[in-house]
């Protein structure tokens, strides 16, 4: 296993995810001699998990069972020990699209924060790429190194400690892309330029806030970016469900019933539409935007190095 | 070791595959080798000839001549030496349509005596009664309205799967079961598409879909695609000049095959009718002119908006010029006709050989993910096509429309083999940040399609009813879990 590589079976330091139930989940690092508590019992690691295929039901101690997955960026975006405020898989796909990240891209990136966002550029820009990401929160930094290293990845990742506003990001007329996701990222801009090639590059700054956005788009006009765009978006899920609403008793005969316009015979209604008229209900299957749902998480604004 | 991601150098070559771009509308085109490149391309009610733009940097800003050429721009400085003078409000601007003394002749004139759209700019300005008693931003939107229809300048830019899928979605929406840039952009993340994978797809979307997952995979492992019809439909991929090593490890498979693969009676007696010569041709010298794919019904819908005729215009522009190709092509072809013959016995036996080779990787069903996006119903194709994928690997299907994919979760969650469905629509909203005037744009996209995610796990294949029940109540989502996360502000 490794972030950037398949493999079919559980080995001894894997990272795997222990799948339990919708949006239930967490990681593992599996390890001989170990043991996992879960709602359903006891995973034993030597004998439940390595050796056995990714993808699998494991049955635990109490009878229940979970799945076993392999890691993805994706699937540790949902599940990692958060440091800091992260990046969701949302944001994330658009930022990668947007910055034109591809196997061998140099990317620069700062904050590292919780690597949410740096596995998923990680996983993108391998076997060739690189990341150089910076975070100047020294415990941060080091624990960010560490998973990097269990991951498999840290061939491909350079973590650097200090102040990207002010001392940028320790290399110069590499990068074909930029991240930003820092408070004042305005102050970062000239650092970003230099860090790009000199033919040129894409950046990308993430703000909660529109005076951030605001701030940060005079200052790459001012050092001359091009194709300034903000945009935003919103992921919206839906559950599905059978849904059945009862039809109202205008006292009509039962006969005329046929005559409401919920005729089963109906072709057009035929799958999507079921009529019990002895209940008096009408049964269809309809996708439910949940009760709440992440309206913000904040502005992309994305430019050209040209 | 494969030696991939090597891209073509940043100035623009004869051979390559450009997209000129206009403020915000693109359009590809092939960089055809001289004396070809004399050909008049048109874009944006502009014709030109691209001879004077191969050897400069992609990116680079031309400005087009009266005769057609291309001039690389030079940067002026503004000419604001003038003390500015605005208004604070409009309370005293009265419309009366004669505000500007220049009349259309006037202006016709000018354009036709061959003056710089920027001096046009001017004059307009000048000859405007109100211009002064406007606001700073009123003059600002003023001049950036008629530099946009005076100031004819084109930037050349390098193909990428951000700029193939906003132009296509901004263009012609129909060929690619308007799927919007930013929901291909989820896919290729739900999908984790990167080098090394073997991944299967199955897309109508011109081959947009797969020069997105190509692109992403930058020429390590391999694709399997499979097609409907008679072969897969590549236009939109050829757009993206990959690599000739890019096509190496890419396979192709037809549908029709699939059920006769999956039950073992698979064989290659009957292989579906190759497509034309005719139309590969078209598709392989012009990224935008495939086959009219999309249904009648499509076609009313989109004539019926003025943008749609605009690249009714440009496309049989464009088919005009693929006929002359065609007919050169075909008199080449009768000189070998002789030799067609054997040409084409060879062709057959080597596409058997291919093809017999990805039904083997197919066979392996061990793909690490599936791609769907096309204009057939999606549960036929999910409930075979998952088949191929090996467990603990995630799939994304793509639809136009919501309704298919309520009843492709409910028929994956009867099958069983797969967790953690989710049905999701992405919206996108874009802003407009100018100082003092930040808000969001006028007009977004009403909508971009809706995706069905998951991941694959291991099918029990004796699996009780009693699990099956209880696999359901584990995977009921509880209205409890609405939490969102916070933000930090």
């Amino acid at each position: 296993m490794s972030f950037v590589e398949y493999g079919d079976t559980i080995k001894d330091g894997d990272t795997a995810i222990v799948f339990l139930g919708h949006e239930s989940m967490f990681p593992v690092k599996v390890q001989h001699g170990t043991v996992t508590q879960t709602k359903y019992g006891v995973i034993r690691h030597s004998t439940d998990l390595i050796g056995k295929k990714y993808g699998s039901k494991v049955t635990c101690s109490k009878g229940g069972w979970v799945f076993i997955l392999h890691p993805t960026p994706e699937l540790w975006t949902m599940n990692l020990p958060h440091r800091t405020q992260i990046l969701y898989s949302t944001d994330i796909s658009i930022i990668t699209m947007m910055l034109e990240l591809k196997p061998g891209s140099i990317v620069c990136e700062s904050g590292t924060g919780s690597g949410s966002l740096s596995h998923a550029l990680i996983r993108t820009v391998a076997p060739t790429g690189h990341l150089y990401t910076v975070e100047f929160h020294q415990q941060r930094a080091e624990k960010a190194r560490e998973e990097f290293r269990e991951h498999g990845v840290e061939h491909l990742v350079t973590v650097t400690n200090q102040d990207v506003c002010k001392n940028g990001f320790g290399v110069s007329n590499i990068a074909d892309a930029v991240f930003l996701d820092i408070p004042s990222p305005w102050e970062a801009i000239g650092h970003a330029k230099s860090a790009l090639k000199a033919e040129g590059g894409r950046i990308c700054s993430f703000s909660p806030c529109i005076e951030q956005v605001q701030r940060t788009c005079l200052a790459m006009e001012e050092y001359g970016f091009t194709e300034i765009n903000t945009l935003e978006i919103l992921l919206r899920v839906y559950n599905v469900r059978t849904i059945s609403l009862q039809i109202p008793d205008l006292g009509k005969a039962a006969e005329d019933n046929s005559s409401t316009g919920f005729d089963s015979s109906n072709p057009s209604n035929q799958g999507s539409l079921c009529t019990n008229l002895q209940q008096g209900t009408v049964q269809f299957k309809s996708g439910v935007p949940l009760r709440e749902m992440v309206g913000h998480t904040g502005y992309l604004t994305f430019a050209t190095k040209s | 070791a494969v030696e991939a991601g090597r891209t073509p150098g940043p100035r623009i070559c004869e051979g390559d595959c450009a997209v000129l771009k206009r403020e915000d509308v693109f359009k590809a085109v092939p960089v055809l080798p001289r004396p070809a490149t004399v050909r008049k391309i048109i874009f944006e009610k502009q014709w030109f000839y691209l001879d004077n733009a191969i050897g400069h940097i992609y990116g680079t800003t031309f400005e087009v001549t009266s005769s057609g050429n291309l001039q690389p721009k030079q940067d002026v400085e503004e000419t604001t030496t003038e003390t500015k003078e605005a208004g604070t409000d409009n309370r005293n601007i009265v419309d009366d349509g004669k505000s500007q003394k220049l009349t259309h002749d006037d202006i016709k004139a000018l354009k036709d005596k061959g003056i710089k759209g920027q001096e046009i700019v001017q004059q307009l300005i000048e000859n405007s009664t109100t211009f002064r008693d406007k606001t700073e931003f009123a003059q600002d939107k003023y001049i950036k309205k008629k530099k946009k229809k005076y100031e004819a300048v084109i930037t050349i830019v390098r193909p990428s799967t951000r700029i193939l899928s906003t132009m296509y979605y901004a263009r012609e929406p129909g060929k690619i079961n308007h799927l919007r840039y930013d929901t291909l952009a989820q896919m290729l993340t739900l999908g984790n598409v990167r080098a090394g994978n073997k991944m299967v797809v199955m897309e109508t979307c011109a081959g947009l879909v797969l020069g997105a997952m190509m692109e992403r995979m930058g020429g390590y492992g391999s694709i399997i695609q499979m097609y409907p019809g008679g072969g897969p439909v590549r236009a939109a991929t050829s757009c993206f000049g990959f690599p000739k090593l890019f096509f190496d490890n890419l396979h192709e498979f037809p549908l029709s095959k699939v059920e006769s693969l999956l039950s073992g009676t698979f064989s290659t007696e009957t292989l579906p009718s190759e497509p034309e010569d005719g139309s590969l041709v078209g598709e392989e010298s012009n990224g935008l002119a495939d086959g009219k794919q999309t249904s009648l019904q499509e076609t009313e819908e989109e004539s019926t908006t003025e943008a749609a005729m605009e690249i009714n215009q440009t496309e049989e522009q464009e088919t005009m010029d693929i006929n002359a190709e065609d007919v050169e092509f075909k008199e080449n072809k009768e000189k070998e006709n002789k030799e067609n013959v054997r040409e084409k016995q060879r062709k057959q036996w080597e596409r058997r050989k291919k093809l017999i080779e990805t039904a083997a990787l197919l066979r392996e069903k061990n793909a690490d993910g599936l791609i769907v996006a096309s204009k057939f119903h999606p549960t036929p194709l999910l409930l075979s096509l998952l088949e191929f994928v090996a467990p603990s690997r995630p799939f994304v299907v793509y639809c136009q429309y919501k309704e298919p994919l309520l009843e492709c979760y409910t028929k994956l969650r009867e099958r069983g083999g797969v967790i953690n469905l989710k049905l999701s629509e992405s919206w996108l909203r874009n802003y407009q940040v100018l100082p003092d005037r930040s808000h969001p744009k006028l007009t977004m996209s009403g909508g971009g399609g809706y995706l069905l995610s998951g991941i694959t796990v291991v099918l029990d294949k004796s699996k009780s009813d009693s699990s099956d029940s209880e696999a359901l109540k584990m995977e009921e989502p509880s209205s409890k879990r609405c939490k969102v996360q916070d933000l930090h502000c």
